[in-house]
C-alpha cells in the first residue's frame, strides 16, 4: 500500500461481533482506525409507523421486539406511557410484578451482553455460564407468561394474569443461586490479565463528553455520572426498594464492565425485596376503559359482554394529549413519546432508543483505536440493533 | 452532579498490577469444576422438556360436549390479532345460531401473543402446549378447522 493511503474495510452487517446487523465502514491506516461511519437501518421494521395503525393493546407485542434481549422493560415503558396519558394508576401488586419482570429482563439483557462481549474478546467460556443462568430466567418468564424471550405480559392497566405459586418458587430459587453465578463470572474475568489488558484504558470517554453525546445507562455511569431514571424520577414503585447505582470513574471499557457486573447484584436485590414484600390485591386497575371483563361476568351480564367487545375491538380511547415517559432500560433511558388524538390509535409513537444515541458516538469512540479494540468498544456500549433500527 | 448518596463507586475493584497467574488458575479451576457437574442440556428431540401450563403454542378450537365448535364467529379474535393472522367466514342458521363456516389461522403470521384467547368471550380458542409443528409447504401452515380442532396430533413422536 502506498504511503499515506488508507484502506476501507466493511465490518458487518454479517459480523458476529456487531451484535446484530450493524455495518461499520472503517477507514484504516495499517491497524489503526482513522474514521468510522456506522450504517444502520438493516433491521428496520417500521415499528413506530405500524403502531399508528394499531390499537393500544396491539402495540405491546411490537415493543417486545425493540430490545429483544430485555423485552419486559420495553413493555413496561410503553404501558406506563399509555397509562400516563389515560391518567390511571396501576395497583401495587401489579407494579411489583412489573418490577420483578423488569429487573429479571435487565439481568437477561446483561447476561447476553456479558456472554457476547467476552466471546468477542476471546473468552469463550463465559457465554456458556451466562446462558445457563439466562435459561433460569427464561423458565420464569415461561411459567408466568407462557413465552420465554418475548413475554408480552404487561398490559395497559396492569399485567395479563396473576402470578402462580411456582413463579414465586422459581424466583426464590434464582435469587438464591445467582450470587454464586456472579462470583463465577467475576472469577473468570475481573482479575484475568488478558481481560484487563483488552479492556483497561480502552475507549475512554469523559463524563462531560458522554453527557453531550446523550449517553444514558451503564455506558454513562461508567464515566462516573450517577444518572439512573429509577432514582432520578422514580416510577413503578422503585422508591420502595433499597438499591444502589453503581458508577465508574474512568469511562473505559473496563469500568463499564464493572458497572454492569454490579448491576447484576443490585437488580437481584430489587427482585428479592419485591418478591418477599409482594402486596396482595388485584393485578389490573379497575377502570372500565381497560379492564377486560372476565368470562363469568360476560356470561351473566350483557353490559359486561358489550364492554368486552368494546375493549377488545377498539381498546381505550385516549385524550388528545402528548406525554413522554422514560424508564431505565437495560441499555439506558428508554423513552416513549406518545401523541394521542382522541381515538383508539396512537397518532404518533416516538421511541427514544438509548442504543441509537450510543451508536451515534461510535465515530468518536472508535477514532484512533486499534482494529482489535473496535470489537471490545462496541461490546462495551452494549447496543442491540432491534432498538436502533426499530 | 455525580456522587449522589445512592451511588456506589465500583472502580475500586480495578486490579492494578501484579496478579497474573493466580487469577488465570482460579478461572481454570472454576471451569474444571463445572466440567464435572451435571449437564443442563437436553438431547432434543429424543429428550423433550415439559413446557409449563401457560405455554402459548399452536391454537386449538375447543368443542363442547356434543363435539360442535364453541366458537360463535364473533370475530373478536380476528379483530385483536396484531398481525391479522385469523380469517373467519361466519355462517348464521335460521334459528340465529352462528358458527364459523371457515376458520383459518396463518401460523406463520401468528406471533403467539395469546391475545385471541384473552379476547374470546366464550373460551372457544386456546393456545396449547404444542410447539414443534414443521412442514414443507407454506400452504400447510394455513390451519383450517380440521387442523385447529386437534393440534395435539402434531406433537413430534419420533420415527
Ligand atoms: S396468538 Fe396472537 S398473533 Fe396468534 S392468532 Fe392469536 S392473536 Fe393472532
Ligand atoms: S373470539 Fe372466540 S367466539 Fe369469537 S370468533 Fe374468535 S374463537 Fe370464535
Amino acid at each position: 500500500m502506498a504511503e499515506g493511503k488508507t484502506m476501507v474495510l466493511n465490518m458487518g452487517p454479517h459480523h458476529p461481533a456487531t451484535h446484530g446487523v450493524l455495518r461499520l465502514v472503517l477507514e484504516l491506516d495499517g491497524e489503526t482506525v482513522v474514521k468510522v461511519t456506522p450504517h444502520i437501518g438493516q433491521l428496520h421494521r417500521g415499528i413506530e409507523k405500524i403502531a399508528e395503525s394499531m390499537n393500544y393493546q396491539q402495540v405491546i407485542p411490537l415493543t417486545d421486539r425493540l430490545d429483544y434481549t430485555a423485552a419486559s422493560l420495553n413493555n413496561l415503558g410503553y404501558c406506563m406511557t399509555v397509562e400516563k396519558l389515560l391518567g390511571i394508576e396501576v395497583p401495587k401488586r401489579a407494579q411489583y410484578i412489573r418490577v420483578i419482570m423488569g429487573e429479571l429482563a435487565r439481568i437477561m439483557g446483561h447476561h447476553l451482553w456479558l456472554g457476547s462481549h467476552a466471546l468477542d474478546i476471546g473468552a469463550m467460556t463465559v457465554v456458556f455460564y451466562t446462558f445457563r443462568d439466562r435459561e433460569m430466567i427464561m423458565n420464569i418468564n415461561e411459567e408466568l407468561s407462557g413465552y420465554r424471550l418475548t413475554p408480552s405480559f404487561l398490559r395497559v392497566g396492569g399485567v395479563a394474569k396473576d402470578i402462580t405459586p411456582d413463579f414465586i418458587k422459581y424466583v426464590r430459587e434464582f435469587v438464591q443461586w445467582f450470587p454464586k453465578a456472579v462470583d463465577g463470572y467475576n472469577t473468570l474475568l475481573t482479575d484475568n490479565i488478558i481481560w484487563r489488558k483488552r479492556t483497561m484504558g480502552i475507549g475512554p470517554i469523559a463524563a462531560e463528553e458522554a453527557i453531550n453525546y446523550g449517553f444514558t445507562g451503564p455506558s454513562l455511569r461508567g464515566s462516573g455520572v450517577a444518572y439512573d431514571v429509577r432514582k432520578a424520577a422514580p416510577y413503578c414503585s422503585y422508591e420502595d426498594f433499597d438499591f444502589k447505582i453503581p458508577i465508574g470513574e474512568n469511562g473505559d471499557v473496563y469500568d463499564r464492565y464493572l458497572v454492569r457486573m454490579e448491576e447484576f447484584t443490585q437488580s437481584l436485590a430489587i427482585i428479592e425485596q419485591a418478591i418477599e414484600n409482594l402486596p396482595e390485591g388485584p393485578v389490573t386497575v379497575d377502570n372500565p376503559w381497560v379492564l377486560n371483563p372476565n368470562l363469568d361476568d360476560v356470561m351473566q351480564d350483557i353490559s359486561a359482554l358489550i364492554r368486552r367487545f368494546k375493549i377488545q375491538c377498539e381498546g381505550p380511547q385516549v385524550p388528545a394529549e402528548e406525554v413522554y415517559q422514560a424508564v431505565e432500560g437495560s441499555k439506558g433511558e428508554l423513552g416513549y413519546y406518545l401523541v394521542g388524538d382522541g381515538t383508539a390509535q396512537p397518532y404518533r409513537l416516538k421511541i427514544r432508543s438509548p442504543c441509537f444515541i450510543l451508536t451515534s458516538a461510535l465515530p468518536r469512540l472508535l477514532a484512533g483505536v486499534m482494529l482489535a479494540d473496535v470489537i471490545s468498544i462496541i461490546g462495551s456500549i452494549d447496543i442491540v440493533l432491534g432498538e436502533i433500527d426499530r | 452532579m455525580s456522587n449522589r448518596d445512592y451511588a456506589v463507586n465500583v472502580s475500586g475493584r480495578r486490579t492494578q498490577r501484579g496478579k497474573i497467574v493466580l487469577p488465570l488458575l482460579k478461572g481454570l479451576a472454576y471451569t474444571l469444576k463445572n466440567f464435572f457437574s451435571k449437564p443442563i442440556t437436553i438431547q432434543y428431540p429424543t429428550q423433550r422438556r415439559e413446557v409449563r401450563e401457560r405455554w402459548r403454542g399452536l391454537h386449538r378450537l375447543n368443542v363442547d360436549g356434543q363435539g360442535t365448535l364453541k366458537c360463535v364467529a364473533c370475530g373478536l379474535c380476528a379483530k385483536i390479532c396484531p398481525p391479522q393472522a385469523i380469517r373467519i367466514v361466519p355462517y348464521e342458521e335460521e334459528g340465529g345460531t352462528r358458527f364459523p363456516k371457515e376458520f383459518y389461522i396463518d401460523e406463520i403470521r401468528c406471533i403467539f401473543c395469546g391475545f385471541c384467547q384473552e379476547a374470546c368471550p366464550v373460551g372457544a380458542i386456546e393456545l396449547t402446549k404444542v410447539y414443534d409443528y414443521v412442514d414443507y409447504d407454506r400452504q400447510d401452515f394455513q390451519f383450517d378447522i380440521t387442523k385447529l380442532k386437534d393440534p395435539e396430533q402434531f406433537i413430534f413422536k419420533g420415527k
